[in-house]
C-alpha cells in the first residue's frame, strides 16, 4: 500500500503541483499521463526523494513520512522501498550488465557476492539478456540498456516500481520489448507508478490512469473509462490531441 | 666534438642516482594522489569549511613556482618550527612535490568527476546506496579513466620537477649531473647525457600510459 498525502513542489516562486493526493493497493498499475510540463516526472522523483518535496507525507508499506522532517535514514528506507526506472537508463557504464542488476543487493542489501549473482543471472533470464550478462552499458542497445535498468529495479525487490517515461528516448524498433517486459511484470502483480506517453499500454496494462494537467491531478478513473468517457474538458482536449494522430478513436 | 666515450663511462654513475629520482616522484605521486581525491571530493560535495580551506590550498600552491615553495620548505620552515631543523632534502622535496601537484590534479579529479553524466548518479541514489558508496564504487573509477591521461602527464611532470630537489643539496640524477660536470668540465656532454635518461624514462612512462588507457577503456568499446 503506497500512499502520497499532500505533497507538493515548488522550483523557486514557480509550484509545480500542489497537494496531491494519490493512493494505491498492492500489486496495482497504475499509468499517469498529461501534457509535458505538469510535472509528472517531478512527482515520481519526489516518491524516492530524488527531489526534495516541499509538503506532504509520503507512506510506503509501513513506513510513513514526513517529507519536511526526513532523515537520512528515512530516505533511504523509503529508497529501498522504491526502485525507479529513468528515461535515460542511468546504467553504470563502468559496471556489467550483471553487476548493474547485483550491485544494489550487495552495496544495499548486503547480500554475499554469489547470492546476489544468482539472483542477478535469474533476472537476467527474466529479462531476456541471459546472453548479456558480461555485455558493458555501450554494448548494448538502447532496448536491452533500458530492460537492465529495469532488471536493476526488480532486483531492489521493492514495494513499488517507479517508471519515468522508460520508452521515451528509445528508438522506435526498441519501443516494444522494453514494453512486452513491463508487461510481464504487470501480469505479476508488481506494482508500479507509470509516466509514459503510451496510450495503448496504459489502456492494455493499467489497473487506473491518472490525467495530470496544471500543477494537479484532473480525474483517475480505470482506462476503459478514462479513454472513452473522460469527465474533463481538459482531459477530452489532451486526448483528442494526442490519439487523433495515431489513427485511434478519440472520445 | 663530443667525448662518446666519456658518456658512455658516466652513464652507469649516474644511473646509481637514478632509483632516488623514481622514489622521490612515486612517492609524491602517490601521496599527491591520495591528497588529490580527497580535494576533489570535498570540491565537489561542497563540504562546508572544508571547501574554503581546500579552494585557498590550490589557489596557493597553483600560484606560486614550485621552487620557491621548495625553498620555503626546506630553508624557511625550520626557522618557524625548531623541531623541523633536521629536515631532509628529500623530505622536503616530496613534501613540496607532493603538495604542488596535489592542487593541479585535484583540478583534474574534479573536473573528471563533473562530467560524470548525472543520471547514475541519480540511479545510484535511487537504490539506495549512500553519498561515500555512490563516490567508491561508481563515480571514482569511472572519473579514474577520464583523468588517468592527465595524471600520467603530472606523473611524468613530476619526474622531472625531481631534478629540482638538487637545489635542496640532494644528490639525484641532477645533482649527480651537476656534481659530475664541474669535475671534469664536460657539461655539454654530461648534460645532454641526463638529459636522455630523462627522455628515456618519459617515453617508457608514456608507454605504459598508452596501455594503461586502453585496459581501462575497454568497459566502453561498442
Amino acid at each position: 500500500m503506497i500512499s502520497l498525502q499532500g505533497i507538493t513542489k515548488r522550483f523557486g516562486a514557480h509550484t509545480v503541483f500542489q497537494d496531491i493526493d494519490l493512493s494505491l493497493a498492492q500489486g496495482e498499475i497504475i499509468v499517469i499521463i498529461g501534457p509535458s510540463g505538469t510535472g509528472k516526472s517531478t512527482l515520481l522523483r519526489c516518491i524516492n526523494f530524488l527531489e526534495k518535496p516541499d509538503a506532504g507525507h509520503l507512506q510506503v508499506g509501513d513506513l510513513n513520512v514526513d517529507t519536511q522532517r526526513a532523515s537520512r535514514a528515512d530516505i533511504l528506507a523509503l529508497r529501498r522501498r522504491t526502485a525507479f526506472v529513468f528515461q535515460n537508463y542511468g546504467l553504470f557504464a563502468n559496471k556489467t550488465a550483471l553487476d548493474n542488476i547485483s550491485e544494489g543487493m550487495i552495496v544495499v542489501d548486503k547480500l554475499p557476492k554469489t547470492k546476489a549473482h544468482a539472483r542477478a543471472r535469474e533476472i537476467l533470464e527474466r529479462i531476456g539478456l541471459a546472453d548479456k550478462a558480461d555485455a558493458y552499458p555501450a554494448s548494448l542497445s538502447g532496448g536491452q540498456q533500458q530492460r537492465v535498468g529495469i532488471g536493476r529495479a526488480m532486483a531492489a525487490n521493492a514495494d513499488v516500481i517507479l517508471f519515468d517515461e522508460p520508452t521515451s528516448s528509445l528508438d522506435p524498433q526498441w519501443v516494444e520489448e522494453v514494453l512486452s517486459l513491463m508487461k510481464q511484470l504487470a501480469v505479476e502483480r508488481q506494482t508500479m507508478i507509470v509516466v509514459t506517453h503510451e496510450m495503448q499500454f496504459a489502456r492494455e496494462v493499467a489497473d487506473r490512469v491518472v490525467f495530470m494537467d496544471e500543477g494537479g491531478i484532473v480525474e483517475q478513473a480505470p482506462p476503459e473509462e478514462l479513454f472513452t468517457a473522460p469527465r474533463d474538458e481538459r482531459t477530452r482536449h489532451f486526448l483528442r490531441k494526442i490519439l487523433a494522430p495515431m489513427g485511434q478513436s478519440a472520445p | 666534438m663530443l667525448d662518446l666515450e666519456y658518456m658512455w663511462g658516466l652513464l652507469p654513475v649516474l644511473l646509481r642516482y637514478l632509483p632516488l629520482t623514481l622514489q622521490m616522484a612515486t612517492i609524491a605521486m602517490l601521496f599527491a594522489l591520495v591528497l588529490a581525491c580527497l580535494l576533489a571530493v570535498i570540491r565537489v560535495s561542497k563540504v562546508p569549511f572544508l571547501n574554503g580551506l581546500s579552494l585557498l590550498f590550490i589557489s596557493f600552491f597553483r600560484g606560486t613556482p614550485l621552487l620557491v615553495q621548495l625553498f620555503l620548505f626546506y630553508y624557511g620552515l625550520p626557522q618557524l618550527f625548531s623541531s623541523l631543523i633536521a629536515i631532509t632534502g628529500v623530505a622536503a622535496a616530496v613534501l613540496g612535490l607532493t603538495l604542488h601537484f596535489s592542487a593541479y590534479m585535484a583540478e583534474s579529479i574534479r573536473a573528471a568527476i563533473v562530467g560524470i553524466d548525472r543520471s547514475q548518479t541519480e540511479a545510484a541514489l535511487s537504490i539506495g546506496m549512500t553519498q561515500s558508496q555512490l563516490m567508491r564504487r561508481i563515480i571514482l573509477p569511472q572519473a579514474t579513466r577520464v583523468a588517468t591521461p592527465t595524471l600520467m602527464n603530472y606523473f611524468i611532470d613530476m619526474i622531472k620537477a625531481t631534478s629540482l630537489a638538487f637545489t635542496l643539496g640532494v644528490t639525484e640524477l641532477m645533482g649527480a649531473t651537476q656534481k659530475e660536470a664541474s669535475g671534469s668540465f664536460l657539461y655539454l656532454e654530461a648534460f645532454l647525457l641526463v638529459a636522455v635518461i630523462y627522455w628515456v624514462i618519459v617515453e617508457m612512462l608514456s608507454w605504459g600510459q598508452r596501455r594503461l588507457e586502453s585496459y581501462l577503456n575497454k568497459a566502453y568499446q561498442r
